[in-house]
């Protein structure tokens, strides 16, 4: 299951929304190990298409360097489909190299870039295997936190 | 001395779960070589009969290699390398 704050949500639909008719991509950094999405970072398409998103190499690095830094991994990598429903597609699991990583699609497709809800779903996909999970959005994850102290 | 080589998450399963490990050469090509011979299975993942592979970008010392000459970009003692898979998909 993904757990994720409403605002980061928030941020990766508007973003999706913004780049509409292409794709749109980004990470949700969250400290190794923890599972929990914290740093939104919205990438550059260096595809600037419609069909593909890649992340610019140099970014790729500097994206990759900065999580080094802070204990940081991609907790969540997403990208946005413009036409097409929120399912990972054969080029999607064809190249998915993070097997810890929730992959969030978004789908802008059918007017929804500019009005009505946007579909968003979460994915595990590893070696060319794809499993949808629950999305858990909360308020804060000191809700979460404070829910599971609550039980003990 | 020799050449740092920093590896991905996704080929850790060939290092032992190493996030880096060090090996020898003069151009990338025989850097990769050397790292093959110690963690088998590695190359297969990073290049195929066309040169690198499409989806994995390498580095030394910050510069994308595929400005630099691919394969054949050269290295040496003290430098750093760093493999990562793309970020991509449709």
């Amino acid at each position: 299951m993904l757990i994720i704050e409403a605002s980061i949500r928030d941020s990766i639909v508007a973003h999706a929304r913004r780049d509409h008719p292409d794709e749109a991509c980004g990470v949700v950094a969250g400290r190794v190990g923890s599972d929990r999405p914290t740093r939104f970072v919205p990438m550059r398409n260096a595809a600037q298409s419609p069909t593909f998103y890649e992340f610019d190499s140099v970014d790729l690095l500097r994206l990759y360097r900065e999580m080094d830094d802070r204990d940081e991994e991609p907790v969540v990598i997403y990208h946005s489909h413009t036409a097409t429903e929120a399912y990972p597609s054969r080029t999607d699991i064809g190249l998915a190299q993070e097997p810890g990583a929730h992959y969030v699609l978004v789908s802008t497709a059918d007017g929804a870039h500019e009005a009505g809800p946007v579909a968003f779903r979460s994915f595990r996909i590893v070696d060319g295997e794809v499993t949808e999970e629950d999305v858990t959005v909360v308020s804060s994850y000191a809700e979460v936190d404070d829910a599971a102290a609550h039980k003990r | 001395m020799a050449i740092e080589v920093r590896v991905p998450t996704i080929l850790r399963t060939y290092t032992g779960g190493e996030k880096a490990v060090s090996a020898q050469g003069g151009t990338l090509a025989q850097l990769i070589d050397d790292v093959e011979a110690s963690n088998p299975g590695v190359k297969e993942r990073l290049v195929d009969e066309s040169g690198l592979r499409r989806f994995i970008n390498v580095y030394v010392n910050d510069e994308d290699v595929r400005f630099t000459g691919g394969l054949e970009t050269a290295v040496a003692d003290g430098d750093t390398v760093v493999i990562l898979p793309a970020v991509a998909g449709g």
